[in-house]
């Protein structure tokens, strides 16, 4: 008991939990993924209300089921998917900051609505950067995560926090920039240049009709199912690949390449969909409608600046 | 020198140089990046060389598509007007290989395809250098061309579960090590002792675009001395093999 470092003591990790912060960078052209949080809106507003930087490490609980055990006196603030939180057995709310002290319980349940819940803790989880500058988890390649080796949070691991100096304010996010995840989500796509391998039918169907969200969807990319696409011509070559790209492959079912998506691929790219697109397009869960609303790059980059600079201020 | 771009994202940019594939423009693309890291700097926030393309992600918080294009413009036309000035000679990367049934299960059939031995087959791929075209698939996946045609040869059409790190392969006119265990489709013809992916070395990953690589065959004695390993052997003809009929 007493050599443990303080922290987060998993009593039971979940589904899937991973600590994430905001990703990669630099290490693309090793064949090394970005990764990074899914919804960027739900992590940064944890890390803001408890004054962490941009960028601090985070975790994400995909379809809840995390229980935890603090060992110190810390702040914490859970976001994202409408997961019961209790603290002691005390349902206590989201968006907000939280006081723990040692020995409570903290108990996240499957969520009501929304997939991914964040729990930050203030100064960040503390764990040596990895590639690219990351302490982001790639279960896929083994790499970085607590252990640096990829694996998912298990019980009996420790999430390591910096000891608290100073009593910290108490904060709530706003209502109104809370989103309603059961609303339906409309996702905001910049056309690419490859947009002239579709014929003009297929770009009618994808952005008229709804697509439904494939259960064979992870943090390397999202499955749609619906109208088929049809294409004209036969694959590229292979080239790198951009977050929130669409890519369609030969059965012509549009596939959203997400942050631990390959490096590079070759597959006819309709467009990509936008970043605070992919934000939204985390909390929707397998079966969900999606629809597409093409953007223009002018719009979509003043709208990525704006969430940008108010997280980095 | 030939270059356009087309947006592929919203902080990213393709830049296109060649329409296909070509090895000049391994050295062109791989220029490029260079200047572009010189002139851009911390702007810069992936460069990723394919084939015939280089994928630029940069910074919102410090630029937006105009300025971007305005400082990346005169940089990339310097370079086609200047030519070779102070371009480095690429590394060439020394590779030994154990070529053998008992690590690379296909060398038999790739040897056979092309009519001839498989001390000619492995001939014939240690003969030539090679050029990394581009890394992928997974961190460190090394896409190297090209192979002698008579050695190409399709990919499997069910892939293997278990590929071993380490493991030499052919696909079409392509050849590449799995750098880490994993599933795969390539022909298999040998193994190399060396650690291609290595997080905790100062250049994590053996190959990078640009470089060129030499291919040695080495003995079983030689192979096991660099720490070359015989062991995990997913494939059923293994053990018969180990028996030791070789050549």
């Amino acid at each position: 008991m007493t050599d443990q470092p303080q922290g987060l003591i998993v009593r039971k990790p979940g589904f899937l939990s991973l600590l994430q912060d905001a990703g990669r960078t630099r290490v693309m052209h090793l064949g090394l993924a970005c990764g990074g949080a899914m919804d960027r809106h739900a992590w940064a507003w944890g890390n803001q209300l408890l004054g962490n930087r941009y960028g601090a490490t985070a975790l994400e609980v995909t379809f809840g089921g995390c229980e935890l055990t603090c060992n110190l006196n810390t702040q914490i603030a859970v976001t994202g998917a409408a997961v019961t939180c209790t603290v002691n057995g005390e349902a206590r709310p989201l968006w907000a900051t939280l006081n723990l002290c040692p020995g409570d319980d903290i108990a996240l349940s499957a969520p009501q609505s929304g997939l991914r819940a964040y729990l930050a803790v203030r100064g960040g989880f503390q764990t040596e950067a990895g590639l690219g500058g990351s302490c982001a988890t790639f279960t896929r390649e083994g790499t970085g995560g607590l252990h640096h080796n990829g694996k998912p949070l298990q019980t009996g691991d420790v999430l390591p926090c910096p000891p608290m100096t100073h009593e910290a304010p108490n904060r709530k996010v706003p209502n109104h920039w809370i989103p309603d995840y059961n609303a339906e989500t409309a996702l905001d796509v910049i056309l690419g240049a490859q947009v002239d391998r579709f014929p003009a039918c297929a770009l009618e169907s994808f952005f008229s009709e709804s697509y439904e969200l494939s259960p064979q969807s992870d943090r390397m990319g999202v499955r749609l199912n619906g109208p088929a696409l049809e294409i004209n011509g036969e694959r590229l070559i292979s080239e790198g690949i951009s977050l929130g790209a669409i890519q369609v492959p030969a059965d012509g079912q549009p596939i959203i390449l997400l942050n631990d998506r390959q490096t590079i691929g070759g597959y006819p790219k309709l467009g990509a969909v936008t970043p605070r697109s992919l934000d939204a397009l985390a909390q929707c869960v397998p079966g969900s409608k999606l629809r597409f609303r093409p953007t223009s790059l002018h719009e979509a980059q003043r709208q990525e600046q704006t969430f940008l600079r108010f997280f980095n201020q | 020198m030939f270059w356009r771009y087309e947006v592929t994202g919203v902080d990213t940019i393709t830049l296109h140089f060649g329409e296909k594939i070509d090895v000049a423009l391994v050295s062109t693309i791989n220029r490029a990046a260079s200047v572009l890291h010189n002139t851009l700097g911390e702007r810069l926030l992936d460069a990723v060389p394919s084939y015939t393309t280089l994928l630029l992600r940069y910074d919102l918080l410090q630029d937006d598509l105009a300025s971007l294009v305005a400082d990346l413009k005169p940089a990339l036309d310097s370079l086609s007007t200047a030519g070779n000035e102070s371009a480095k000679p690429p590394e060439v990367v020394d590779v030994p290989v154990f070529y053998d049934p008992r690590v690379g299960p296909d060398l038999e059939n790739i040897a056979s395809r092309a009519n001839i031995s498989v001390e000619e087959a492995i001939k014939r791929h240690t003969g030539r250098t090679y050029h990394v075209f581009a890394i992928g698939f997974a961190p460190g996946f090394a896409y190297l061309g090209q192979v002698a045609d008579e050695l190409a040869a399709p990919r499997l059409s069910t892939p293997r579960k278990k590929v071993p790190a380490g493991t030499l392969g052919i696909a079409d006119t392509q050849t590449a090590i799995y750098p880490i265990s994993s599933p795969g489709g390539w022909n298999l013809i040998g193994r190399t002792p060396l650690t291609l992916f290595d997080p905790d070395r100062t250049r994590p990953s053996l190959l990078e675009a640009g470089q060129l690589v030499r291919f040695r065959a080495i003995s079983e004695s030689e192979y096991t001395a660099l720490s070359g390993k015989l062991d995990d052997l997913p494939w059923e003809t293994a053990a018969a093999n180990a028996k030791g009929d070789q050549k």
